[in-house]
């Protein structure tokens, strides 16, 4: 998949061959700095990328239908019904004059997935199912009346009212507390296993990551440049940049000596840029890393790096 | 002692309602000199009004703040801005894109102290010093002219401390100031605070609600919960032995990378309402794993958690074995 | 300086409407300055035995009913309508931005005297409380200036509020105290200025809404007295004669006017460029 943004400076190439597959009932994770494309990639998918987005090549083929070239009718009926996302600020995601139960019950509504007289009985069992004390109670809450992790989980029944099969969740905790974080990610997982709905899970925290998904895909400059087994990407990095990511994120009883900065920042993604973008920052960079194309080598089973001098 | 803050409180009256929203609530802490405190908590429960009150932001309704042996809560902070403490205490906000004014160039940003409370003999070295503090804290020359806009959220942070050390202060307050950037940025900035607090002398108080990052930090760490300090105390003993549930709770809660499964300590329940709680409830009880009936009955207070040197927790559990809660 | 002009150079040329309502706003000021001495004719000498002249090549614009150059007295009116537009919404500015910008950033009692003050004005129908003020005042220029002043205060007095409220807990504030800078040095220095370039929209309409406003005190008689050239008056007298075919007379000095609105209210969001050094590339 690639993505292009036109914007008045100049064209911005945000996404360039990204590929990943994501498995029914599997928790793939999506993991970059900011400005690495994790965002666009899931808008992508949603099929809500920004009026200066275009779509320039690719395809995201999902339950045989291509999303990217959908027609706007077909992505409608996809979308909420077997494909959902989550936000980052639960808060604005949430219509504010609206209680949360008619929120949740539109959505019912809108796909029919329960008869009208169930409606009732299915937004009280949802907001059950996300932990949510006092359903019947809060079913009549408006956003404003909760708290970031209440509206969270809202946010979450939302999402899953019409059961979709992939759950794209953009930052799903980002600033809630990390006993609230915890408690999400918990859930998530429980409705991932119980469900058997695959979830995306995108962030920028590689220890939230690494804790909550099978697979993660680590993004640089709109390139996936390591996708691996959670494992074998902790026990053994294959990319300079995962690495050096793992190196920077502060562990459970790290000292400050351990954190290793990486030098340099994400290139400006409006200017001819070399086959390997992370080549700048890069400590192992020689001269045919600037030969394209750039490599996508499997390195082990399900392991794939797109380096040419792989750790 | 450069800040020894006693019983501090802090209320806000309910709008439009009755009663006091008890934001923070009889906190008492010390900073020496030199050293570096962390003060961690879950949002709402009080640190960013400490934050306002230490810094002198903010007036607390009750309670004294020493500063460098001065009782420095009893001036308005209005007038506050005019002493010559001002500029000793300083502070590192979370959010640089917010905390830079945007009609500001960097060198006016890192200046404006200067001008406004450093001596004669700074304000006629101005360019120099500026220079000299940017350059301190790792920011080019040529970046000096440029608006926060045209800075990366890095170089941003870096502005706002320069800023905040362009006055030598002693005392440096950091709000979460690595919690808007990037994790390789992140590194960066700790670093120089690091360094910046080994080469200028200054104590820290390292407000955050990353738990690792706290640790990588400090040498003491308080933890706050609903505007009270449950726990203090080295911040090795307290993350490996954490006496209070909460503090347990908090740091289950933390992400291991791969490092298989753990235990985690799920806190259920809503958190007490923070508008006039009951003085004689455990502010953690309804929620916490392990309250009994005691805890509803009395405020347990901060008492020796025993495993260490100054350390501290506020919990029944310490007087009461867990499993045999008798009063 | 030279980063402003960049800037500056930068705003007009992005956005053609910018470049039009800049385009359009120097001629209306060099007209301003210059109007009189590039005017074919006096204005305000009559020539019976030609009066009421449709446009000819001697008179571009026609004559009116008095046989005055109508192209000439459109000309030389420009200075005094500006001058009327301007003083009145530098005065309301002033006073408004002030008055706002101070309730919100000190709230309390501050805030509720001006909120309330602020509410009584535009309680009234607007155009009739400067009419009476005109009226009870006198029919001069400087009080045809307050009287519009007045009841333009209320508008920046509530958007200066607003955008000063709404910053008034922003990090930078926090830090310009811990800056040792008093309040009142917060606010006009590191609070005020960032709430210029929504007000620069505001004052951009302002000014063609105080035009009109100044053209219609004159068109019902409460504004400049003839045979002053104002464009009001102009309009007004040549209503009368549009009955009868005389065309001339009103269309010519109307469109200055409609052009003159239009220049102002086109120039809002490139004033709004201007002053906003976030859009500095």
């Amino acid at each position: 998949m690639c993505v292009e943004f036109r914007t008045r400076h100049g064209v911005v190439r945000a996404l360039e061959e990204v590929r990943f597959i994501v498995r029914r009932g599997e928790t793939v994770g999506i993991v970059g700095e900011s400005g690495s494309g994790k965002s666009v990639t899931a808008y992508a998918l949603m099929g809500i990328l920004d009026p200066a987005a275009r779509v320039t090549d690719g395809r995201a083929v999902f339950g045989g239908l291509d999303l990217l070239h959908a027609s706007r009718q077909e992505l409608e009926a996809y979308r909420g019904r077997e494909l959902a996302m989550i936000f980052q600020s639960p808060r604005t995601a949430l219509n504010p004059i609206r209680t949360v139960g008619r929120q949740i019950e539109d959505v019912l509504l809108r796909h029919q997935t329960v008869p009208r007289a169930k409606v009732r009985d299915r937004v009280i069992e949802l907001l059950t199912l996300v932990q949510i004390p006092d359903p019947e109670r809060r079913a009549r809450a408006y956003p404003f009346e909760m708290s970031g992790g209440m509206c969270q989980r809202v946010m979450i029944a939302l999402a899953i009212a019409a059961s979709p099969s992939l759950l794209v969740a953009d930052e799903p905790t980002t600033g809630l507390d990390v006993t609230t974080q915890a408690a999400i990610l918990d859930l998530l997982d429980e409705l991932a296993r119980t469900t058997g709905m695959a979830t995306v899970l995108i962030s920028h925290d590689l220890g939230l990551i690494a804790e909550r998904c099978d697979r993660i895909v680590v993004m640089h400059a709109g390139h996936v440049v390591e996708e691996a087994p959670a494992r074998a990407m902790f026990a053994g990095p294959r990319h300079p940049y995962t690495a050096r990511l793992l190196a920077s994120t502060p562990r459970v009883g790290a000292k400050l000596a351990e954190l290793v900065p990486i030098p340099g920042g994400v290139p400006d993604l409006r200017a001819e840029l070399p086959p390997c973008r992370y080549r700048a920052r890069c400590e192992r960079a020689v001269a045919e890393c600037d030969e394209p194309p750039l490599p996508r080598t499997q390195v082990a089973p399900g392991h794939l790096v797109a380096c040419r001098r792989p750790l | 002692m450069i800040l020894d803050v006693r019983a501090l409180t802090r209320r806000f009256p309910v709008r439009g309602g009755h009663g006091a929203v008890h934001a923070v609530d009889d906190v008492t802490f010390a900073i020496g000199h030199g050293e570096s405190v962390g003060l961690v908590g879950e949002s709402g429960c009080g640190k960013s009004t400490v934050v306002r009150l230490v810094t002198r932001l903010d007036d607390p309704t009750d309670g004294r703040i020493f500063f460098e042996g001065h009782d420095v809560g009893a001036i308005p902070a209005k007038r506050f801005a005019r002493t010559a403490a001002r500029g000793r205490i300083q502070m590192v906000f979370q959010d640089p894109a917010d905390s830079l004014n945007p009609r500001f160039t960097a060198f006016d940003t890192i200046a404006d102290p200067m001008r406004r409370l450093g001596e004669s003999a700074m304000r006629a070295r101005l360019r120099d010093r500026v220079h000299e503090v940017a350059d301190l804290c790792g920011l080019p020359a040529e970046l000096l002219g440029r608006y926060p806009h045209q800075l990366s959220g890095g170089q941003q942070q870096r502005v706002g401390i320069a800023r905040a050390i362009a006055l030598e202060p002693r005392l440096l307050v950091l709000d979460e100031p690595t919690s808007a950037l990037d994790v390789s940025v992140q590194a960066v900035i700790l670093h120089l605070l690091a360094d910046l607090r080994q080469r200028l002398g200054m104590s820290y108080l390292f407000v955050s609600h990353d738990l690792n990052v706290v640790r990588m930090l400090t040498d003491r760490v308080l933890v706050m919960y609903l505007g009270r300090i449950v726990e203090q105390g080295p911040a090795d003993v307290v993350f490996e032995q954490p006496a209070h549930p909460y503090t347990r709770a908090l740091l289950s809660a933390v992400p291991a990378d791969g490092g298989g499964p753990r235990s985690r300590i799920c806190l259920t329940g809503e958190p007490r309402s923070p508008i006039d709680p009951s003085p004689t409830v455990c502010r953690f009880h309804g929620r916490c794993p392990e309250g009994f009936e005691r805890c509803e009955r009395e405020m347990p207070v901060l008492r020796a958690a025993g495993a260490g040197r100054d350390h501290e927790a506020a919990c029944h559990l310490l007087d009461a074995p867990v499993g045999s809660a008798v009063s | 300086m030279t980063g402003f002009l960049r800037h500056a150079r930068y705003v007009v040329t992005e956005n053609p409407v910018t470049l039009v309502a800049f385009g359009l706003l120097l001629f209306l000021v060099v007209l301003a300055f210059i109007g009189p001495t590039i005017a074919p004719h006096d204005p305000l000498a009559t020539d019976t035995a030609r009066k009421l002249e449709p446009p000819t090549r001697a008179h571009w614009f026609g004559t009116d009913q008095l046989g005055r150059d109508i192209l000439s007295r459109v000309v030389v009116a420009t200075r005094l309508d500006l001058a009327i537009a301007l003083g009145a919404v530098a005065l309301s500015f002033a006073a408004g931005s002030l008055l706002g910008s101070c309730a919100g950033y000190f709230g309390g009692w501050t805030d509720r005297l001006v909120t309330r003050v602020m509410d009584t004005i535009m309680a009234f129908p607007l155009f009739v409380l400067a009419m009476g003020i005109v009226a009870a005042l006198g029919n001069t220029l400087a009080n045809i200036v307050y009287a519009t002043a007045v009841i333009n205060v209320p508008f920046y007095a509530r958007m200066a509020r607003a955008e000063v409220n709404v910053r008034r807990d922003a990090g930078f504030v926090h830090a310009a105290r811990l800056a040792g800078n008093g309040p009142a040095r917060v606010l006009a220095v590191h609070v005020f200025p960032n709430c210029l370039p929504p007000m620069m929209v505001q004052v951009s309409l302002n000014l063609g809404w105080a035009i009109l406003n100044a053209a219609a005190l004159s068109f019902i008689g409460l504004g400049v007295r003839p045979p002053t050239p104002e464009w009001g008056i102009m309009v007004a007298e040549g209503a009368a004669f549009m009955v009868s075919g005389e065309w001339w007379i009103a269309l010519f000095p109307g469109l200055m006017l409609m052009l003159a609105v239009f220049c102002f209210n086109l120039l809002g969001d490139g004033l709004r460029d201007l002053i906003d050094p976030r859009r500095r590339t």
